[in-house]
């Protein structure tokens, strides 16, 4: 073979002397590489900055609704205006259909030192109450009505719109038609404010009321419970459902054209939309079973079927990472096939196992749009008793809370969301620990 | 270089012949993954246009080696190398010099042949392209046609150039990926064990082709074969527990080596 | 017998017969258990499932099939004048039947003859048993839901009395049986797997479900509106027909829906795939291990934040956020400052469904990209190649297939994404290009005709699932292929 150009020449004094550089674009190409690099960078913090973006906006709208704003104000049960007649004895009806808010605004307008109010005053007064004193004086009057005649210290919450002045919400600058508070209510609130009448307490209504179109007056008690029921429905039934056929899949079935469809099956049915599920759940478990609607029951099933396909692949993979060996072992004694699953390949698949679950469970937790197509986008007040009862669910009220117009509605909505967040945020923690506390290496 | 004179062209080939000259040095190499060390100071001197073959029990270390003559060991994380290799006079730990560079000049055969997912053409074209060595199509057609008669492999894939390289045979695709490294016309190609995974056939075609290559560039190769380091190489390199045992002339290293591990490595009494 | 009250007695026939079986065999072993083939709980285990297992098929059979028989007897006793009467009307008289037999429990003996002999004080007088009643009832009615409650109260007690039955014949016979050589572990392990057979068919039996369901519901809608119009029409105006006002009214065009769709999903998949892509690349060949075992779990955090949040997020955040920036941009380039971009829009629900897809395609890229060998990867590099070389012309050609089946699974995860369309995307189906516009989606379609008093009579209703279907034969489609393109791209590397 000849010598061609590309080979490099040679000395003769022990050590090769480099050859004329060729050039092979370094500069340009350097350049592309530190491209390259850069958009991947971008790209991760694309991510991230959208992550905290999303994270700060929810955060910076909802931590104020942990915060309530409260009225706390000698209250006299006038029996002028409770029952004027004295028919309570008579009556009991009458106890019930009284005019509360009138002696909560009473005992405002002496507390602010308005003794002769014209109309308008006095509704000014009363805006700054939320309607829900009826509901509380009420209760207070009907379990002792002894009170009536008295005068006591009640707190009660202030309004929506006042609620969300104290919290600095509400732009004062802006013409006064224009906004949902009067000037003549932020002076009497500072007022307030500084004799400490009005003060922010935290929150509990929050986490113990129900549904109401009153913002101040509104919580996630009652979607708490529904969400509640429906994931012990989920666990109780998906949990042993899908060890059972991750077990039967991973463990006994033969391999045949029935397992490969089952297991094609399963993969799909973890990416059908889950709205889909919702309309499973509408013509199947509604419909055709004549379940009730808004029930926990149903969304409970419905989410079962959906938690499932995640469940069974999660417990397939912890099966298959118990090693082949563990088995021949528990086989070599003579133990049954049956036996060897369950009492040494399934206790060790455990940690895998429930980290899957638990995972399942925090996105069922979160999933809205099925439970809207089973009727559980309903206006539920009270806390259901059975799952059989109509109930909502914390991320169909909050589905709710954000299509209310109500200014104070956003704080609640958001404030819903980290509620929402932190459960995600718990039981996430809980799966990562479960993992790294049992994590095996074979 | 290509107004050199006929006469001085005569003198360079013939000085060749007579003298030794070193394309590459390794002075005091140790290697490190982690904390575990896997090269203790191994100074050899690679001479150019030579076949020098390193060989050893598995696990000596002779892998490692050769991946540190193109700092394929960069790739690996936890890697660390310590000594200096100096390929032309230069360091190329230096940080000064260019990883690119260096691996358009020293080019690497792997132990399992690992054609691109690509076509035949595109297979051998891709070095010369990425580093802008063929201005048009034509040249490029005409490197990719030397490298791979150099390959010896033209007569049986010029018919189907833009074929798939996976589909060759085991062999055929073992000589596609040297033709792939001669197209960038490196000036030192390292070979891992070329042969492991290929039947005595490919191994013979293979051989003879490190036989012809010989005579551009200068190639080291690891083996595990004592057999194939004594048909290919001049010069073999023996490496025992990450240490350099000796390094010789090929022949003298077969039939009388200066060092008993050499000896009984070669007795077949151990490895 | 109430149910759970029945439950409760085969129960505890099944726990009495677990402890009879094992006791049974502890005697008969004499003390020596290897005389027995399995240990004594099998026995027990043998005897409860015995006992237990056909008394609930029977009780599960008798629930379902009562009902049914009950039915059909009591709408054979209607007068003529009442089978003349189309199905419809007919339905609505027996749900009015079997509410008044509900209410028959809850009264005396003389309220009930009061309510035989006179059926115009009917409805005062169930209502006051909580009740309601639509309209006055028929006499024949009182005389029918007289007959439905009598045969009600007979059924449940022969329910009671047949499964009860069943689980002590079952609990017998099965005792009779238990003899040292009877194997009773390898019986009660094929009931065992019988179960696990049980539990891994409802997968299938989960897709049946949703293909039956869908299926028959929207065979009803295309019976009143023809499959044509529905799959080309370029309108959608169902226009919500008054209550009992049935028939076809208004139009159901798939197309403006479809269309919104894949707009909104294509602008997701603009946001998601090069950012997705690109994070994948760097995580997988160039992030040190301690960056990437801080920022993988971090983008993954996109990932479990329900869908609902990103709603809110796109609606209270980025659409008002979107509309305002708009507002300035226009007003410093023509000084009217008119936003030209909607706060619900096609770009907001878009770029916030990109925002929730990015670690989807980012977690799936990266599995595959670290499924291409490190020999291809060696190879490029061995040559001279810079690591973006490589990862360019090598890595990502080889990985090409597999990608594209996760863009796939992506694409398919956009377009049956609900929440965030609902909040953000609007509910105009129109046919447009301009992506400052609300357009609306097949999901929000679902949502809206579904929320709300349905009527499962009516198109406007079920539509939904015509919907519905398509909606999930698009993304099984999608899907399917993706996994055949997954599995086929692994097969190639392993």
């Amino acid at each position: 073979m000849s010598e061609t150009s590309t080979t490099p020449p040679m000395t003769a004094i022990g050590i090769s002397a480099a050859p004329a550089r060729r050039d092979i674009g370094l500069g340009r190409r350097y350049a592309a590489e530190r491209r390259f690099r850069l958009y991947g960078m971008a790209a991760i913090g694309f991510g991230l900055l959208f992550l905290f973006l999303l994270l700060f906006s929810v955060v910076s709208k909802g931590y104020t609704a942990f915060q309530q704003s409260m009225i706390t104000i000698p209250v006299e049960f006038s029996e002028q205006v409770l029952d004027r007649n004295n028919e309570r004895a008579a009556n009991p009806q009458k106890l019930m259909t009284a005019n509360y808010p009138i002696i909560a605004r009473d005992a405002l307008a002496r507390q602010l030192g308005v003794t002769e109010g014209d109309r308008a005053t006095l509704r000014e007064i009363s805006g700054m109450i939320s309607d829900s004193v009826r509901a509380q004086l009420r209760d207070i009057v009907v379990a002792d009505p002894s009170v009536i005649g008295t005068t006591r210290d009640v707190t009660f919450l202030a309004h929506g719109n006042l609620d969300s002045a104290f919290k600095g919400q509400i732009d004062l600058s802006v013409d006064e038609k224009n906004r949902k508070v009067s000037d003549r209510q932020v002076g009497w609130m500072n007022q307030l404010a500084e004799s400490g009448v009005l003060a922010k307490h935290f929150n509990t209504g929050l986490f113990t009321n129900g549904a109401s179109s009153r913002p101040e007056a509104a919580g996630v008690g009652v979607a708490l419970i529904g969400s509640l029921y429906m994931m012990l429905i989920v666990l109780v039934l998906s949990l042993p459902i899908g060890v059972a056929a991750s077990i039967y899949l991973e463990e006994f079935a033969p391999k045949n054209r029935l397992t490969d469809l089952i297991e094609v099956n399963i993969n799909n049915l973890a990416a059908v939309p889950s709205i889909v599920y919702g309309l499973l759940g509408l013509a199947v478990f509604i419909n055709f079973a004549g379940l009730p609607r808004s029930a926990a029951i149903v969304g409970g099933l419905v989410l079962t079927l959906m938690t499932l396909p995640t469940i069974i692949i999660a417990t397939r993979a912890a099966l298959k990472a118990v090693p082949p060996s563990i088995r021949s072992a528990a086989l070599g004694l003579g133990a049954s096939k049956m036996q060897t699953v369950f009492h040494h390949v399934l206790p060790l698949a455990m940690p895998g196992i429930l980290t899957g679950t638990i995972i399942g469970l925090a996105h069922a937790l979160g999933e809205t749009a099925p439970l809207l197509l089973i009727g559980m986008v309903a206006f539920v007040a009270d806390v259901p008793g059975t799952p059989l009862d109509p109930a909502t669910a914390l991320p169909v009220q909050i589905y709710m809370w954000a299509n209310e117009a109500e200014r104070a509605f956003v704080e609640r909505t958001s404030g819903a969301i980290i509620v929402l967040l932190i459960f995600l945020i718990l039981m996430n923690v809980g799966a990562i620990l479960l993992r790294r506390r049992f994590e095996r290496r074979w | 270089m290509n107004i050199m004179s006929e006469t001085a062209a005569e003198k360079v080939l013939e000085k060749k012949m007579n003298e030794i000259s070193y394309k590459m040095i390794g002075e005091a190499v140790s290697v490190y993954y982690g904390d575990k060390r896997a090269l203790y100071d191994v100074g050899l001197k690679v001479r150019e246009n030579t076949v020098t073959a390193l060989i050893g029990p598995s696990g000596c270390g002779k892998s490692t080696f050769l991946r540190t003559l193109n700092r394929m060991n960069d790739t690996i994380e936890g890697c660390r190398v310590t000594g200096r290799i100096v390929l032309d006079g230069d360091d190329i730990y230096d940080p000064s010099i260019d990883v690119v560079e260096l691996r358009a000049r020293v080019g690497m055969v792997f132990q399992k042949p690992n054609p691109f997912p690509k076509s035949i053409y595109e297979n051998v074209s891709y070095g010369p392209r990425i580093h802008g060595l063929a201005r048009t199509k034509a040249d490029m057609d005409a490197v990719v046609e030397t490298s791979l008669q150099r390959a010896g492999l033209w007569n049986e894939v010029k018919d189907r150039l833009h074929e798939s390289g996976t589909g060759l045979s085991g062999g055929q695709q073992q000589r596609l990926c040297i033709a792939r490294a001669v197209a960038v016309s490196p000036e030192v190609i390292l070979m891992d064990e070329p042969c492991s995974a290929l039947d005595p056939i490919a191994t013979a075609k293979i051989e003879e082709l490190i036989h012809e290559l010989r005579a551009n560039f200068t190639i080291v190769i690891v083996t595990h074969s004592m057999q194939q380091a004594a048909r290919v190489s001049q010069r073999t390199a023996m490496f025992h527990l990450g240490n350099l045992v000796e390094e010789n002339d090929t022949d003298k290293m077969f039939t009388n080596p200066d060092d008993q591990r050499t000896q009984d490595y070669i007795m077949g009494r151990f490895g | 017998m109430s149910m759970s009250l029945l439950l409760l007695i085969v129960a505890a026939i099944g726990v009495a017969g677990y402890l009879a079986g094992s006791w049974r065999a502890r005697g008969l072993a004499g003390g020596k258990l290897s005389n027995l083939h399995s240990r004594p709980g099998y026995y027990g285990s043998f005897v409860a499932i015995c006992a237990m297992i056909p008394a609930l098929l029977l009780l599960l059979a008798w629930s379902i099939a009562s009902p049914i028989y009950i039915q059909s007897t009591i709408r054979a006793g209607f007068p003529e004048s009442v089978k003349m009467q189309p199905e419809a009307t007919q339905n609505l008289s027996y749900n009015m039947i079997s509410a008044i037999a509900r209410g028959l429990p809850r009264m005396t003996q003389e309220e009930r003859r009061a309510l035989a002999e006179d059926g115009a004080s009917a409805r005062t007088l169930l209502a006051a048993k909580g009740v309601p009643l639509a309209s006055e009832p028929e006499p024949y009615m009182v005389q029918s839901a007289q007959d439905l409650d009598r045969a009600t109260v007979a059924s449940s007690l022969w329910r009671a009395v047949l499964v009860i039955a069943a689980a002590a014949a079952g609990a017998f016979l099965s005792f009779r049986l238990i003899a040292p050589r009877l194997r009773a572990r390898n019986r009660v392990e094929g009931v065992m797997l019988g179960g696990l057979v049980a539990a891994s068919s409802i997968a299938i039996l989960t897709t049946v479900g949703i293909v039956a369901s869908m299926l028959t519901e929207a065979a009803h809608f295309f019976n009143s509106v023809p499959a044509w119009e529905f799959f080309f029409g370029t309108v959608w105006d169902p226009r919500f027909a008054a209550a009992g006002a049935t028939g076809s009214s208004g139009q159901f065009g798939l197309v403006p829906l479809l269309a919104g769709t894949l707009y909104i999903g294509f602008v997701a998949m603009l946001v998601a795939v090069p950012v997705g892509l690109f994070a994948a690349v760097y995580m997988s060949e160039y992030a040190s291990r301690g960056f990437r075992s801080v920022v993988k779990p971090l983008l993954e955090v996109l990932a479990g934040i329900p869908t609902i949040v990103y709603g809110f997020f796109a609606m209270a955040t980025v659409g008002p956020f979107l509309r305002d920036i708009s507002a300035q941009i226009s007003g410093l380039a023509t000084g009217n400052y008119a936003s030209f971009i909607q706060a619900q829009s096609v770009l907001t629900a878009g770029f916030v469904m990109g925002i929730m897809l990015i670690p989807y395609v980012s977690s799936l890229s990266d599995d595959i990209i670290t499924a291409v060998p490190r020999a291809l990867r060696d190879g490029s590099l061995g040559l001279g190649a810079t690591r973006s070389e490589t990862i360019k012309k090598v890595v990502l050609p080889a990985a090409l297939p597999g990608i594209v089946g996760a863009l796939l699974m992506t694409a398919s995860r956009a377009i049956g994404e609900t929440m965030i369309v609902v909040l953000a995307a609007g509910v105009a189906a129109r046919m447009q290009l301009n992506p400052f516009e609300p357009m609306t989606t097949v999901t929000v379609k679902i949502v809206n005709q579904l929320t709300g008093d349905l009527e499962f009579t009516s198109p406007q209703t079920l539509v939904a699932f015509a919907l519905g279907i398509t909606l999930f034969v698009i993304t099984l489609c999608l899907n399917i292929y993706a996994l055949y393109i997954v599995r086929k791209y692994r097969e190639q590397y392993e």
